[in-house]
């Protein structure tokens, strides 16, 4: 093939007078070009380029908010950044991991890989089962190299010492492992196929690992929920706030199981000083999960999913939700129960945000938006805020808006926000907006005669659930890959040769690949298979010569 | 809340003193770095050819105290040397003194995991203390079988800097864990996580050796004529890349011991969260790092190169990931 192209290229330079100097390449033709571009990805320099490059495509997923991580902060962001914003969104900077140049790169790289898998695999299989080769002539040549008089035997028998000592090297060599081959005044000898093996086995399980993550994805779920105290959550597409499939997965056909969280307890440091304090210590969940009839009592912690019917439930978050009862102007009860405030995710002392959504009260709608605090405190400004997480002096803060929710017009909306635009505030006497503040188990009047009480806390928790079957498969090929790593990094590739010709003894040793021990090999054997057993080790190192 | 404070208080006293002692111990070793005397420009193999009464000896001496046998500039140094002088006195003292230093630190972590009844590594401060001592450990073991003292100064000086800022940028009180790390994947992963900084910032160092090692061999200017006793730089190379790639398998389990954790605390075992992305993106470098060594084009020094972008990713993910990246990770337990 070589000689094909250099041969075109003959033909071609005698065009060059008529011709600019880019007329090689139609020559080389479609089937030409491919050839070309497969021999190119193949190597190992152009391997390297793609190792680096995806090293360098995988930088802005860690700099820039992701949709996969949270499409909230990709609003948040592309509002702040206008024409950046969306030139970075156009060029898939939000979803780098799913983004065509991001595949491109790696799909790039497993093609390069399987290339050159597939060929050094054929070559592996024949080394295998083919025998070491013969010795070269000159063995001093080798990086490993001794020489040494065998003293055996003398001139008439040294046809027979020979092949005596022969037969010593090679049972030495097969007991260190070696295949070994006998020769008429030689044993050559090669060990460490694990090497390549190895090597092997690491590349095809990478392939195998990142086929797995992308099926994975396609064949899986992933959903969440929220559940109060005493809730019962159970496995349907409803009963999930937000679900995720594959694209290939049946929704409909969701494993059959219930999850009851009977309590949360969760402790947070009080002791430690400085940045510690306030710090979570313990959040335990305790739930009752049924599947196939029975029933089991689960401790549901952030490091210990429960798994039932093939899925996995895993601790999240958690929070509290104030039960609170409102009452109309004719006293009915209109609302009542726990709602669940979300815990600022930066405040230690769970600083939460929550509404309560009144649609059925007598007169008009109400709504109120407000803050919970578990351990209310005054700061050195006055302002009202929670120094610690746990309920040591639980307190609500609310104002209220009586008015249209908009919940009947048809655009979904977020149970934790209240759209004031067709509501108006609350007024105490004075006219001021109404400031709710309340401890717990006190009740506050309402300017048209109703009231709201706040009744009590329950915690509540979050939940991811979700299956993932190919996770073994997973599994499987990330201990595969660690294991043929080690293999390919660490066994010695090695050929050997011993051979002697009347009573002149000689070894070698070479090394294919990374090996530090490859003269030590030749010296250590040479020592072994010298008659006269030396206790000066140091004395061989002078032979060397 | 079940915390020692006074057992937390020794440690810090022991961090203290461990630096004292580093640096007195980097001292000693820079003596040695910089300080040895000077030799008249005899060509290696001229020495040992004008005393072979003497080469037996001194090979001895070579194998065991030098990366590869003989015929090295080092050991034409220290057969010059041996015998008359006391040899390497300032590296003997240091490595002396870099063993008090450990004990010193090893006492500290302890101290500190039994303040708190738990394994010392569950925030950046506690982080860095084990992850040096561990360096300091991995360092004196290696000199059991190689003579690889000449790191010392870095070493020393490299531990004493990140002690430095334990106590003071990531200083965090003693403390229980927080529930997302109390699981035993923290006695695997974390550890093994360690290791690989360790070996990576070893291998690292020789790497800057080596590079330093052959611009002497090659364009020998005046400032580097400390490195004349070094071993040759293809042997730092061999040295850096065996470490490194042992390192290299650390990682890769650190990665997947991570993945399996994360399936276990976060339900899913890769979600390209930014402590994910810069252990895949040092993965892939110093994978990277392994295959430039077996390609054409790329010379040793270029390799030694990728390596120090390596351990720079290594930091950074450690340090700016840990900081001031929004993730999951965010255990640096700085408030």
């Amino acid at each position: 093939m070589a000689k094909k192209t250099a041969d075109k290229k003959a033909d071609n330079s005698k065009q060059v007078g008529s011709h600019k100097s880019g007329v090689t390449q139609p020559q080389l033709g479609f089937i030409g070009m491919c050839r070309w571009a497969w021999r190119q990805l193949t190597t190992m320099r152009v391997a390297l380029i793609l190792l680096l490059v995806l090293a360098l495509a995988a930088i802005p997923g860690s700099l820039l908010p992701q949709r996969i991580q949270d499409p909230g902060r990709v609003t948040t962001f592309l509002e702040a950044n206008g024409a950046w914003g969306q030139f970075l969104d156009t060029i898939q900077m939000f979803d780098v991991y799913s983004s065509i140049w991001f595949s491109a790169i790696y799909l790039l790289l497993m093609i390069s890989l399987i290339g050159c898998v597939i060929p050094r695999s054929a070559q592996h299989w024949k080394a295998m089962r083919s025998a070491p080769p013969k010795a070269p002539r000159r063995l001093g040549r080798m990086p490993g190299y001794e020489s040494f008089t065998s003293a055996t035997g003398s001139a008439e028998s040294r046809e027979v010492a020979d092949q005596g000592f022969l037969d010593t090297a090679q049972a030495r060599l097969k007991k260190l492992g070696y295949r070994t081959v006998r020769h008429d005044d030689h044993v050559a000898a090669e060990r460490g196929y694990l090497r390549e093996t190895g090597n092997l086995v690491f590349h095809i399980a990478l392939l195998v690992a990142t086929l797995t993550m992308a099926i994975g994805s396609l064949f899986g779920y992933q959903g969440q929920r929220i559940l109060v105290e005493g809730e019962t959550f159970t496995n349907s597409l409803v009963a999930y706030d937000s679900f995720e499939p594959g694209s290939y997965y049946d929704a409909n056909n969701l494993p059959d199981f219930r999850l009851k969280l009977d309590s949360f307890e969760s402790t947070f440091d009080d002791q430690a000083p400085g940045s510690q304090f306030g710090q979570p210590r313990t959040f335990d969940a305790k739930v009752t999960a049924t599947a196939d009839g029975k029933s089991e009592k689960h401790t549901l912690r952030v490091n210990e999913p429960v798994r039932v019917g093939g899925t996995g439930v895993y601790l999240t978050g958690n929070g509290y939700a104030p039960e609170v009862t409102v009452k109309d102007a004719k006293g009915q009860v209109v609302q009542s129960g726990p709602q669940v405030f979300i815990p600022d995710g930066g405040d230690p002392g769970y600083t939460s945000e929550g509404v309560i959504k009144v649609p059925d009260s007598a007169g008009t709608q109400m709504g109120f938006v407000g803050v919970f605090l578990p351990t209310a405190t005054q700061n050195e400004n006055g302002e009202l805020v929670s120094s610690f997480a746990e309920l040591r002096n639980p307190y609500l803060v609310m104002s209220g808006y009586t008015g249209d929710l908009g919940l009947d017009n048809g655009t979904p909306q977020s149970v934790y926000t209240i759209d004031a635009e067709n509501m108006t505030e609350m007024t105490d006497a004075t006219g001021n907006p109404l400031l709710i503040q309340l401890a717990e188990g006190e009740t506050q009047k309402l300017p048209d005669g109703g009231s709201v009480t706040f009744d009590g806390v329950k915690r509540y928790i979050a939940v991811d659930i979700s299956q993932d079957p190919t996770q073994g498969l997973m599994l499987v090929s990330a201990i595969a890959v660690l294991l043929g790593l080690g293999l390919s990094l660490f066994i010695p590739r090695r050929r050997m040769w011993v051979r002697i010709k009347d009573g002149q003894a000689e070894v070698a040793a070479l090394a294919r690949g990374e090996d530090q021990m490859v003269e030590r090999a030749a010296k250590d054997l040479a020592k072994d298979l010298a008659d006269e057993p030396d206790d000066d080790p140091d004395d061989d190192s002078e032979e060397r010569i | 809340m079940d915390v020692n404070t006074d057992l937390a208080m020794w440690s810090n006293q022991l961090i203290i003193s461990a630096m004292v002692v580093y640096a007195v111990a980097m001292i000693f070793y820079a003596f040695d770095l910089f300080g040895g005397r000077e030799l008249k420009q005899t060509e290696a193999g001229a020495t040992s050819a004008a005393k072979p009464s003497n080469v037996r000896r001194t090979n001895r001496k070579a194998t065991t105290a030098l990366l590869d046998p003989p015929q090295t500039d080092v050991s034409a140094e220290i057969s010059a040397g041996s015998g008359k002088e006391k040899p390497r006195r300032g590296a003997r003292i240091g490595t002396s003194l870099l063993v008090l230093a450990a004990l010193l630190h090893v006492a500290a972590v302890l101290t500190r995991a039994l303040s708190v009844m738990r394994v010392p590594w569950g925030n950046m401060m506690e982080y860095v203390l084990t992850a040096t001592v561990i360096t300091v450990i991995v360092f004196l073991i290696v000199n059991v079988k190689k003579d690889i003292r000449y790191l010392g100064t870095i070493v020393a000086g490299g531990v004493l800097l990140c002690l430095g800022l334990a106590i003071t940028v990531f200083y965090t009180p003693a403390a229980k864990l927080i529930p997302a790390l109390d699981s035993y994947w923290i006695a695997i992963h974390v550890p093994i996580a360690i290791l690989s900084t360790s070996l990576l910032y070893i291998s690292a160092i020789l790497a800057v050796f080596q590079i330093l090692k052959n611009t002497q061999e090659t364009k020998n200017p005046k400032w580097l004529r400390f490195m004349r006793r070094m071993p040759a730089s293809i042997d730092l190379e061999r040295f850096s890349y065996t470490i490194a790639a042992v390192g290299f398998i650390t990682w890769t389990f650190t990665l997947i011991a991570g993945a399996i954790w994360a399936e276990v605390a976060w339900s899913r075992y890769w979600g390209w969260d930014s402590k994910e992305i810069w252990t895949f993106v040092v993965w892939v470098i110093y994978a990277a790092y392994l295959h430039a060594r077996a390609t054409r084009g790329w010379g040793p020094t270029k390799v030694a190169v990728l390596n120090l972008i390596g351990i720079a990713t290594v930091i950074f993910n450690f340090t700016v990931v840990n900081m001031y990246f929004n993730g999951l990770h965010s255990y640096s337990g700085l408030g």
